[in-house]
């Protein structure tokens, strides 16, 4: 028990040994890996061209030109595509964030010829088909009735517009009914034609194939793909840290449990406090059963199932979290407990015992969250988008290991003041009280 | 499909799969016990998940919290699920770091506290997480078709429990539940990963050799007769979306018909997978009911749930009616297909491809050293490692005429329960 993991053998750790890394001539940037360990194959990469460039009386229209890319292409219809990728088990989906176009599938390595193709295909030669857009608006039109019923979502969407006011992270990838109502076909013809370019696209192949395989596959179908369209540049509004405490509450009728999404800003992927917020958010709200705040409002209070914390950090800012789910009439209660771990957690170090357990935990979880194709594969496309290196995932332990508790604190500091906080819940209102939950 | 995979059952009546996998320095160690909302009795009902909750509240040797330190400072990845007829405990660790896990499980056998604090603590969490699933339309659907589906069969209660007995369970119901379930003569301990099986069944026989173990007689359900008239029900609930379920009579794990039922499953709403870790799912936009119901403009999605299970179970269609359809549109071409089914034999050619199907999924979940581990214990909790190992080659005996026969037998009308959630648009 009191063993520690503060080593790792990194050849076995996914690095410049093994990641093979290819620029085609047109910008494509493809990353290979081999594991022969199963028949499988994942396939996960990104274009440019996300939500930040949907027009506001349009947002949504990235997410919906993503979904609509499987509606039909030059050489095949809708069920022709899935035809010849369910028939082999294989999947293959798109799908869109702020600054992405977000792509990602699975088959067996047999098959991966075919995946390619119909990857390739969708990217290049889409048709957008009306009659398919139709059926695609009325499930986002759905998708979007049932979110407005989520309070998870509902509490999580309205915190991100609340600490990004007039910022695309403030707003939903999915957009609102009046958008996606909206939007034609030619706005998906257009956004596909402005944004879609082999430049900013990067793709990982990882499982039962060569590298070069992977390489010569994807040459042979984006290869030749060009944009010569001129492209958009956008501008983005600063970002500040919220100026004072708000408290919303999002009314949902008829809903036992309410969810309270509570933060500020967190750092930007490319800040050089990351891991030091990391490492502690993993103290305040993830390690072992949820951190100091799920030991506070779960394990002593009992007031919710869950209540956790989050660091969720983009290109611009980030965000830093606390969300839980809690009885309505136990809201203010939880609320009150958390910020006081916010205030304990902005005010003090963390304990070197503390500091050490995280350290251990997160060098310890790497090999298991790369046991599998697809944990492989977000790692290196992370290491991608990032900028961070071939070798950054063999780094990571010495990185963070020089993290200390006196960093942790200057962090936490920069980006949470817990009397300006974002607290935002929603569900029903409190009718009853607890027959045996009024023990504070 | 052969592995190389070590069985052996301790004379306390521990049964103990081991499966050496080298490709990672990673070892999975999973234990299962017979219990879940099988076996509960009406007052009692969510008591075996709440036994699971408790689990994590502490030995003398592994205090509350110690454990989770303990595991997640090693990096570990564990966690506990209470199931119809099984809950399990799973530790994957950096494979230099097993004896921790070892150590916790035997431990917590038999060595767990149970006090009255934590109970009550952890009383209002479970019914916060009853309340979030409360939420969900879906959830509530499901409730109101189980109970409808069994009139007396333990199936018919959520596993999470009533909220009355989640108000009046105590601790003393819940440690005798514990001293009952938790031995190794209830016991399968699953383990796949960076070790050598001798040493390691070493290892695990010192460990639980002095537990006292004491064989628990299978409780025999009497499964409750198939519907024999259909039956429909509505929810009303907050929202403005209809949801529909469909719930008919499942064959258990063990019947040859549920291989049957798989592949009309597959065909119907696209094929399931039954991996838990790993390997994600096929989309299903070349299913029947996906043509029959997305493309023609009824519904907006369609999915099918099918489970192995110890006695019959339900098999399910979720459909997601779209806003301007209503569900009565949605039921009638439902039944059109089903009727299709049951009148005009399928190709063969379909038939393979829900083979290559699953076999595709086993791939996919065999990148996974937790998913193999979970697959060596799971299908001990309905029958044995083998009936993992012959899936596909059961898959692929079934024939059209078979699958008609069965499509008939199985999915008759009288048999169903037919849930529609019907959303009060936001008026409550």
């Amino acid at each position: 028990m009191n063993s520690t993991n503060r080593s790792l053998n990194v050849s076995s750790i996914p690095g410049p040994q093994d990641i093979k890394r290819k620029v085609l001539a047109n910008g494509v940037t493809v990353l290979a890996r081999s594991n022969f360990n199963s028949a499988s194959v994942v396939v996960s990469g990104y274009l440019g061209g996300g939500s930040l460039l949907d027009p506001l009386d349009k947002l949504g229209l990235a997410h919906f030109t993503s979904l609509a890319l499987m509606r039909g292409t030059q050489k095949h219809n809708f069920q022709q595509l899935f035809n010849e990728l369910e028939s082999v088990g294989a999947s293959l989906g798109f799908g869109a964030s702020v600054h992405n176009i977000n792509l990602g599938g699975r088959c067996l390595s047999e098959d991966l010829p075919l995946m390619t193709s119909i990857l390739a295909d969708c990217i290049l030669e889409p048709t957008f088909p009306n009659e398919y857009l139709e059926r695609l608006r009325a499930q986002l039109l759905t998708s979007l009735t049932i979110r407005a019923q989520d309070t998870a979502e509902m509490a999580s969407l309205t915190f991100d517009q609340l600490l990004f006011p007039g910022h695309p992270y403030g707003l939903p990838e999915d957009g609102y009914i009046e958008t996606i109502q909206r939007i034609t076909q030619k706005d998906l013809v257009d956004f596909h034609k402005a944004h879609f370019r082999p430049e900013n696209m990067a793709i990982v192949v990882v499982g039962a194939v060569e590298p070069e395989a992977a390489f010569d596959l994807l040459e042979n179908k984006l290869g030749l793909w060009q944009n010569t369209v001129e492209k958009q540049i956008v501008n983005l509004p600063s970002i500040t840290p919220p100026k004072k405490t708000t408290r919303k509450h999002i009314p949902i009728p008829g809903k036992s449990q309410s969810d309270l999404v509570m933060g500020s800003l967190g750092p930007k992927r490319h800040a050089p406090d990351y891991l030091a917020a990391s490492i502690g958010n993993n103290i305040l709200g993830q390690f072992g059963m949820m951190g100091r705040i799920g030991d506070s409002v779960r394990e002593q209070a009992g007031l919710a199932y869950y209540a956790s914390t989050s660091v969720n950090s983009w290109i611009e800012a980030g965000s830093w979290e606390v969300s839980a789910g809690v009885n309505p009439v136990n809201i203010d209660k939880a609320i009150h407990l958390i910020i006081g771990e916010l205030e304990k957690f902005c005010s003090e170090p963390v304990t070197a015992e503390e500091i050490e357990d995280s350290k251990s935990n997160y060098i310890g979880r790497l090999p298991i969250s790369l046991e599998s194709n697809s944990g492989v594969a977000n790692s290196i496309l992370n290491l991608e988008r990032f900028s961070l290196g071939l070798d950054y995932l063999q780094r990571y332990p010495s990185l963070i290991n020089a993290i200390t508790p006196a960093e942790i604190l200057e962090t936490a500091q920069r980006y949470i003041n817990p009397k300006n906080l974002i607290i935002v819940s929603a569900g029903s209102k409190s009718k009853r009280k607890w027959q045996d939950a009024d023990r504070d | 499909m052969t592995e190389n995979i070590l069985t052996t059952t301790l004379d306390n009546g521990l049964k103990i799969l081991l499966k050496e996998i080298h490709t990672s320095p990673i070892i999975s160690h999973w234990v299962w016990y017979r219990v879940g909302s099988r076996y509960e009795t009406d007052g009692n009902t969510g008591i075996s998940h709440w036994v699971e909750h408790m689990q994590f509240k502490g030995t003398p040797k592994f205090p509350a919290g110690v454990l989770d330190r303990a595991i997640s400072r090693d990096g570990g990845m564990w966690n506990a699920f209470t199931h119809l007829d099984w809950t399990t405990f799973f530790e994957t660790v950096p494979a230099d770091k097993v004896d921790l896990a070892l150590d916790l499980e035997a431990d917590r056998m038999i060595n767990s506290i149970y006090e009255r604090e934590e109970v009550d603590s952890e009383r209002t969490v479970i019914i916060s997480e009853r309340e979030g699933h409360e939420n969900e339309p879906l959830f509530r659907l499901d409730e109101a078709i189980q109970t409808a589906a069994f009139a007396t069969h333990p199936y018919r209660n959520e596993v999470i429990g009533n909220m009355k007995d989640l108000h009046t369970i105590q601790r003393d119901d819940l440690y005798r539940h514990y001293q009952k379930y938790y031995n190794p003569g209830n016991a399968v301990l699953a383990m796949a990963g960076d070790f050598k099986v001798e040493k390691m069944l070493d290892s695990i026989k010192n460990r639980y050799i002095h537990n006292p173990g004491h064989k628990l007689p299978f409780p025999q359900i009497i499964p409750d007769p198939v519907l024999q008239k259909h039956k429909q029900l509505e929810v009303k609930g907050p929202g403005e979306t209809t949801f529909i379920e469909l719930s008919w009579r499942a064959p258990a794990a063990t019947n040859p018909d549920f291989f049957a039922l798989t592949v009309l499953d597959s065909l119907l709403t696209g094929p399931t997978s039954l991996n838990m870790f790993g390997g994600g799912g096929i989309s299903n936009k070349t299913s029947r009911l996906y043509k029959a119901l997305v493309e023609k403009e009824i519904a907006v999605s369609v999915v099918g749930s099918l489970q192995a299970t110890v006695d019959p179970y339900l098999y399910n269609i979720t459909i997601t009616v779209r806003p301007d359809r209503d569900a009565a549109t949605v039921l009638k071409a439902m039944d059109t297909e089903i009727e299709r089914l049951l009148e005009t034999p399928v190709a063969q050619s379909e038939i393979d491809r829900a083979v290559k199907q699953a076999r595709a999924l086993f791939a996919y979940g065999s990148e996974n050293i937790t998913n193999q581990a979970f697959w060596l214990g799971y299908s001990n909790m309905f029958d044995q490692y083998d009936w993992f190992l012959q899936y596909v080659d059961r898959l692929n005996a079934v024939n059209p005429m078979l699958l008609m026969e069965k499509a008939r037998e199985l999915l008759e009308i009288s048999h169903r329960v037919t849930g529609i959630y019907v959303p009060d648009g936001g008026q409550a």
